[in-house]
C-alpha cells in the first residue's frame, strides 16, 4: 500500500540521529528484550509481535505491516473486550437498561402473539375445513332404499371421502334424543324431517382451494334429481379465509411499525450513550481511533439490547401461553377436541431472537451513524 | 517532516488565525512555537493534527499533503503525531493507567506489551506509583505528565506539545523539558508551543515566533547559549 511507502521514506529517525543521543530509541525507552524464561512453546508465539515492534522502531507505526494474524487477534480482542464491556456497563444501571430490554419486549412479543394466535386459529379452522361436512338433504318422495343406493353411488366418487345415510327415521330418533325437544315431537302426525346423506368431501390436494372444489362438488350434487337441498356454510369458510387474511396482513404491518419503534427505542438510548460518553469519543479519536473502534462499543449496546429484548420478549409470550393453556383445553374438551395452543417452536425462537438481536445492531448502527461522526475534536 | 507552504487559516466566525504561514521542520529536530496569547500556537497544531483543516496553502506531514488525506485516514496521521494538550484531555473515569495505554489498545497490542510499554512511559514521568489512580486525584501538573506518557507511549515519530509546562513549577518544568530532549536526542521531531520565554531561552534551540497568526520571526539557533549542552 501506498501509505507504508510514505511511511518508510520517513521512517527510523533514531537512525538518521544516532550521533545525538547515542543510545537507540528502545533502549533509551527501556523496551524489554523477549524475556528469557518464558516456556519454548510460549516464546515461538511471542516471537511475531515482538518482530513487528521492533520493525515500528522509531514510532513509525506500520500499521499495515502487522502480521495479518497479529492484527485478527488483536481485532477479536477488542471484539470480546467491547462486548463484555458494553454488557458490564447496562448492569451498571439495572433499572433504565431493564425498562428499555421491556419496552423492546412489548413491542416484540405483540406482532409475535399474534402471529401466534393466527398460526393457531389457522390450525383451528384448517380441522374444520377438513371435516366440513356437506347434508344433502333429499327430496320426501325418495324412499331408503334409493337414498342408500345413493350413498353408495357418492361414496364412489373421487372428490368424496365419506358418505353415510341418515333415514328419516334415524333423523328423527337423533333429535328426539339430542334436541330435547322429542315431547313437542308428539303432537306431529307426520315426521317432518327428510332423509340425509352426510357427505365428506375429500381433502384438497395440493394447490387446489378446498373451498372451489367443495363448491364445485356442492353445485354436482344439487343438480341430482333425487336431491331437494345441498347445506353447506361455505361462506362462512370465505369469511373466515379472508378474515385471516386481513389478520396476517395486520400482523405484517404491526410487525413493521414496532420493528420501527424497536430502531427508535433502541437509537435513543444510543443517542444518550454517545452524549454520555463524549468527552471518551474526542479523546479515543485524539490518540487515532478509527471510526470502527469509536463505534464498536455502541453497536454491541445495542446488540445487547435488542437481545435483551428479545429473551423478554420470548419469556413474555411463553408466559402467556401456560396461562391460557387451561381455558384454551377447557375450550377445546367443550367441543370434544383435543386441541393445545401451538407456542414458538425452536425456528421461531431463533427467529424471534434474531430478529431483536439485528433491530438492536441497526437501531444502533443509524444512532451511531447519525451522532458519532458530529462529535469530532476541536 | 513538517512542511507549511503559505498556510491561512480562517475560522468559520472570520478569524484569521493563521496568514502565510510557511516553515519546515527536518525529521528529528526541536523547536519551540511561541507567541502572545491568541496569536495561532494552538490552531498551527491542530493542522498538523487534522483537527482543522487549512483555508489555503498546505500542510505536509511525513510526505503526507494534509489536504488531500481522506478522513478514514486521518487516525493513522494522529498515531504518528504524540500530542500534549492544553488542557490535558484525559479521561477521568478510568485510571492513570488506562489513559496512558489507549493509544497502545488503539493499536491493537497484546496487553502484556502494554504493561511494559505503559509503566516504562509512567516511570519516565515520575507516576509509577499513581498508575491506578483516577486523573481527577492528580494535580494539575501530574495529570500534564499523565498526558505526556500518553502521548509518548507509542514511540511517535512526532511529539508535540501545547503549553507542556503551564500548571508546572520551575523545578518540574526544567524536568519536563530535560524528558523532551530526550525524545529529541532518540529521533523524535519534537514541537512545544509555551509562553514560557525564559525556558525557551535556556533550552537554546529554534524558535519560532508568532503575531497575529503571522509568523514573523524563525530563528535557527541562539547564537548566546551553549548548545547541547544537558544533552
Ligand atoms: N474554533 C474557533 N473558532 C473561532 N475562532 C477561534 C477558534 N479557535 C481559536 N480561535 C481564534 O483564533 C485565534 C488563535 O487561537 P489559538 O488558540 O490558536 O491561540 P493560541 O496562540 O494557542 O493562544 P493561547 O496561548 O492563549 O493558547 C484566537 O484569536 C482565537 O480566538
Ligand atoms: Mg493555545
Amino acid at each position: 500500500m501506498s501509505r507504508d511507502d510514505s511511511r518508510q521514506s520517513g521512517g527510523n529517525p533514531g537512525g538518521k540521529t544516532g550521533g545525538k543521543g547515542g543510545a537507540s530509541y528502545s533502549e533509551r525507552w527501556g523496551r524489554q528484550q523477549p524475556t528469557k524464561k518464558r516456556a519454548p512453546v510460549k516464546r515461538t508465539k511471542r516471537r511475531e509481535p515482538e518482530a513487528e515492534i521492533s520493525s515500528r522502531r522509531g514510532g513509525n507505526a506500520q500499521i499495515s505491516r502487522v502480521d495479518a494474524q497479529e492484527r485478527l487477534s488483536s481485532w477479536k480482542r477488542h471484539h470480546r473486550q467491547m462486548a463484555i464491556d458494553s454488557f458490564r456497563r447496562m448492569l451498571k444501571s439495572p433499572v433504565a437498561s431493564l425498562m428499555t430490554w421491556l419496552v423492546i419486549a412489548i413491542a416484540l412479543a405483540l406482532p409475535t402473539g399474534l402471529y401466534l394466535f393466527l398460526n393457531n386459529a389457522q390450525l383451528v379452522s384448517s380441522n374444520w375445513d377438513g371435516a366440513a361436512q356437506m347434508s344433502v338433504y333429499l327430496k320426501a318422495s325418495v324412499n331408503d332404499e334409493r337414498g342408500r343406493d345413493l350413498t353408495q353411488e357418492l361414496k364412489l366418487r373421487q372428490d368424496v371421502a365419506d358418505a353415510h345415510f341418515i333415514s328419516q327415521a334415524q333423523a328423527l330418533e337423533e333429535f328426539r334424543t339430542f334436541s330435547g325437544f322429542g315431547d313437542a315431537l308428539k303432537y306431529l302426525d307426520d315426521n317432518p324431517l327428510p332423509a340425509v346423506i352426510v357427505v365428506r368431501p375429500a381433502a384438497a390436494s395440493l394447490g387446489t382451494s378446498a373451498v372451489a372444489l367443495q363448491e364445485h362438488l356442492m353445485n354436482q350434487l344439487k343438480a341430482m334429481s333425487d336431491v331437494d337441498e345441498v347445506q353447506l356454510d361455505l361462506a362462512w369458510v370465505k369469511r373466515l379465509y379472508s378474515i385471516m387474511a386481513l389478520g396476517e396482513r395486520a400482523v405484517t404491518a404491526l410487525a413493521l411499525l414496532l420493528g420501527v419503534a424497536v430502531l427508535l427505542v433502541v437509537g435513543n438510548t444510543i443517542r444518550l450513550a454517545i452524549e454520555s460518553r463524549r468527552q471518551e469519543i474526542v479523546v479515543v479519536k485524539l490518540v487515532g481511533g478509527t471510526n470502527a473502534f469509536v463505534r464498536r462499543p455502541f453497536l454491541y449496546t445495542g446488540i445487547w439490547y435488542g437481545l435483551g429484548g428479545g429473551v423478554l420478549a420470548w419469556l413474555l409470550i411463553n408466559l402467556a401461553l401456560i396461562w391460557l393453556a387451561g381455558p384454551v383445553h377447557a375450550l377445546a374438551s367443550a367441543y370434544a377436541s383435543d386441541f393445545e395452543l401451538l407456542g414458538l417452536g425452536f425456528t421461531d425462537s431463533v427467529l424471534l431472537l434474531l430478529c431483536s438481536t439485528l433491530l438492536g445492531w441497526l437501531g444502533a448502527w443509524l444512532a451511531v451513524g447519525r451522532h458519532l461522526g458530529a462529535i469530532e475534536p476541536q | 517532516m513538517i512542511q507549511f507552504s503559505n498556510v491561512f487559516k480562517r475560522y468559520e466566525n472570520g478569524h484569521e488565525a493563521l496568514q502565510n504561514v510557511s516553515f519546515h521542520l527536518p525529521s528529528g529536530d526541536m523547536t519551540f512555537l511561541t507567541g502572545h496569547s491568541g496569536a495561532g500556537k494552538s490552531t498551527l497544531l491542530k493542522l498538523m493534527m487534522r483537527m482543522e483543516v487549512a483555508t489555503r496553502g498546505s500542510v505536509v506531514i511525513d510526505g503526507q499533503q494534509l489536504s488531500r488525506l481522506k478522513p478514514h485516514h486521518v487516525p493513522f496521521l494522529r498515531r504518528k503525531i504524540g500530542v500534549v494538550f492544553q488542557d490535558h484531555q484525559l479521561l477521568f473515569d478510568r485510571t492513570v493507567f488506562d489513559n496512558v495505554a489507549l493509544p497502545l489498545v488503539i493499536e491493537g497490542m497484546d496487553p502484556r506489551e502494554i504493561g511494559r510499554r505503559v509503566r516504562a512511559a509512567l516511570d519516565k514521568v515520575g507516576l509509577l506509583s499513581k498508575e491506578k489512580l483516577s486523573p481527577i486525584m492528580l494535580s494539575g501538573g501530574e495529570q500534564q505528565r499523565v498526558g505526556i506518557a500518553r502521548a509518548v507511549v507509542n514511540k511517535p515519530p512526532i511529539l508535540l506539545a501545547d503549553e507542556p509546562t503551564g500548571n508546572l513549577d520551575p523545578q518540574l518544568s526544567a524536568e519536563i523539558m530535560q524528558l523532551f530532549r530526550q525524545f529529541n536526542a532518540v529521533g523524535v521531531t519534537v514541537m512545544i508551543a509555551t509562553h514560557d520565554l525564559e525556558l525557551v531561552q535556556r533550552m537554546a534551540r529554534r524558535v519560532m515566533v508568532l503575531k497575529d497568526g503571522a509568523m514573523i520571526h524563525d530563528a535557527p539557533f541562539k547564537p548566546q547559549a551553549a548548545t547541547g549542552g544537558e544533552g
